[in-house]
Parts: structure tokens; sequence; C-alpha cells
């Protein structure tokens, strides 16, 4: 279970651009990297971070509002950050995949006035 | 009025004064030499990594190991409640008879209290708890206390400080006081005020305590970090906190 900090306002004015702010926890071993013990540490990355927007009155899988492929030489613990314009009321959905069948979704309702 | 009048000047007064110390303290955190960019990540707890660990040390807090046994919070209250702890450790502990930093007392409870084999250093929960912890004291000065036998366990973390070690023969002192502020290839030499513990250390990539940061000074001097004891560590710690003390700390620390 991975621990995640989602920053996005609770409320915000129908057409006002709010900031999305994201961070999981995740090692994002490139399996390059060597234990104290010699052997090498299998590759373990997240590969894909997506966030979609699921309106209120339209459910569904929502609409792909950011989505981002991940490689090695990203940094542990990846930061993602984009801004998007309020117009109905509804919920983030983010969801990241990655290696050793890594899957992990949070929800984040936001309520446009 | 007058009573508005007499509150304006007297913190006029005060910001002049703390202007007047700050200028007049010649002691600087990390902090003050980091890029812009990674203080943003530390001054920003949306965008800094080791909320991520506060964040589990919060649950921590409040949960029981195992059923059965207590939670902190049963014994302890709130988080809240732990407001200026962490300002001042390491302390003699009268139970045991030890100087403790704040990781080894939070395991006297673990073991004493919840019955729980201890937590090794650098042990993903303890630094969570720990971090949590001295999350509640942060903005709040370092207050070493008063303690025959914390006062002589900060004599000989100076001692310690002093001494020259290594290969490279170098003493912590040399280049944290007296070369401090100059370059050592292309980083700015600290300080190395123990301000912001556990840090969450770029090149860890995850937070690490106090104790790991000292281990790798040491292996940077091309000294035995083995040859240390706990107490020896300990010892070095209370120095540390006791030069820094009155600082702020600032937990949890980002730091490149």
């Amino acid at each position: 279970m991975a621990r995640t900090l989602i920053t996005v306002p609770s409320s915000a004015r129908r057409g006002e651009i709010i900031e999305v702010r994201v961070l999981i926890q995740h090692p994002m071993e490139t399996g390059y990297r060597r234990s104290s013990e010699g052997s090498i540490l299998p590759r373990n990355l997240l590969r894909r971070y997506t966030a979609r927007f699921v309106a209120a009155d339209a459910g569904g899988a929502g609409e792909l509002v950011f989505a981002a492929d991940l490689h090695a030489a990203i940094a542990a613990n990846p930061y993602l950050s984009f801004n998007y314009r309020a117009t109905t009321t509804g919920k983030f959905v983010f969801a990241w995949e990655g290696d050793e069948g890594f899957s992990h979704r949070e929800e984040t309702v936001l309520r446009v006035v | 009025m007058t009573n508005y009048l007499l509150t304006l000047v007297l913190a006029l007064v005060l910001a002049l004064w703390s202007l007047h110390t700050s200028a007049q303290d010649p002691r600087r955190s990390s902090f003050d030499a980091m890029s812009p960019a990674t203080q943003a990540l530390q001054r920003d707890d949306s965008q800094n990594p080791a909320m991520l660990w506060v964040k589990e040390g919060e649950a921590l807090w409040s949960r029981a190991p195992v059923s059965g046994t207590k939670s902190c919070a049963d014994c302890h209250g709130g988080l809240s409640r732990m407001r200026g702890v962490a300002t001042r450790y390491p302390a003699y502990d009268t139970s045991s008879s030890r100087v403790l930093n704040l990781g080894a007392r939070i395991n006297l409870c673990r073991t004493n209290h919840q019955g729980q084999p201890a937590w090794r250093t650098e042990d993903s929960a303890r630094l969570s708890v720990e971090a949590a912890i001295a999350l509640q004291s942060r903005g709040l000065p370092i207050t070493p206390p008063a303690h025959p036998a914390l006062k002589a366990a900060q004599q000989r973390g100076a001692t310690l400080f002093a001494s020259r070690i290594g290969q490279v023969d170098l003493s912590c002192a040399d280049c944290h006081t007296t070369l401090a502020g100059k370059r050592l290839g292309g980083a700015k030499l600290p300080q190395a005020h123990p301000t912001g513990y556990p840090i969450y250390r770029l090149e860890w990539q995850s937070l690490g305590s106090l104790n790991r940061r000292l281990r790798s000074c040491l292996s940077a001097v091309r000294a035995d970090a083995s040859s240390f004891s706990d107490e020896e560590f300990v010892a070095i710690e209370a120095y540390l906190m006791q030069r820094a003390n009155g600082m702020p700390l600032e937990t949890p620390g980002v730091r490149p």
C-alpha cells in the first residue's frame, strides 16, 4: 500500500484554474544499483501515472486530464503537478501502474460552486 | 488609543531586537545554503517528500501494533501533545540510566509498554513516528535540558567532535567549524546544526536519521563507523544539539 500526498482544493469557482499536486511514495529503483551485499537490486519503476476527472452528473470512467510515462532516472517518490480548469463538480481519480504488478488508486472530490 | 500605540511600539522594538539577534548569531541552518528549489521543497508541505513519512507516523501513533496492546495515543493522547518534546532530545532517561535520543526513547516505549521488539535505527516505521513527533515542535527553539549525565555526554561529544579520525585525518570541527562556509568540491560546507532531523536527503532518496548522517560523514573521512559505540554516537548528537541551542527546529528538513 503506497502512501500518497494529494493537494487539491476541496472547492473552486466555476472557470477557476486550480493546481493539482500529487506525491507518491515509490523507490523508483533503476535496476542498475547494487545492494550493500553486492547483489543487483531488481528494477522497480512506476511506469504510468494518469489523472482522470469524473463529472458527478456524467459518471463512467471520466475524462483523462493528465498522464505521464515514467522512466528510470526519475527521482524516488515522484511529485507531479498540473493545472486544471474547474467546470463541474466531480472527482479526480489518480492511478499509478508499475513493475512487479504495482497498482494504486486514489480519489479526491472537487466541488464547483 | 494609547494601548494601541504602546502595542505598536512594543512590536517594533521586538522586531528590531529579533533582527538584531539574528544578525548577531553567526550560526546558520544548512537550509540557508540550499538552492531555492530545494528550499521550496522543504517550505511546502505538499511537495516535501518527508511528509509521506509523517503521514505514516501519524497513522502508527494511534494504531496498536497488535490487538490487545496499547497504541502511543492510548497513553500520550493526541500527537499535538508532543509539542516541544523533540527540542529536548537527546536527554537523560532515569528508567534506563542512559542518555537517549528521540528514536531510542520511542523504542523504550515500544519494548516496555507495547511488548514489541525494538525498531532498528533506520527502520522506516521508527523514522516515521520520530518525524511525526518532531513536526509538532517545528519552529520551536532547541532547548537541551540541564542534567549532569547529559552534560557529561555533551562534553564527550565535544571531544569526539574535535578529534581527528580516519585515513583523511580530519575532525568534524575541521570542516564544520574552521572551514564552514567554504567549498568542498561543488558543495558548501555546512555548520552542521542538526535542526531538521529526521531529514529527507535527496542523495538518499528517503528519510534518514542524524545517526545515518554521522555515519556517512565518517565514511567520507574514511573512518570505521563500526568502531564507534552507540553511546559515542548519542554523545555527538547531544553535543550538536547543545551547539544548536536556541535555533528553531525545522523538521522535517530536506537536504541535498
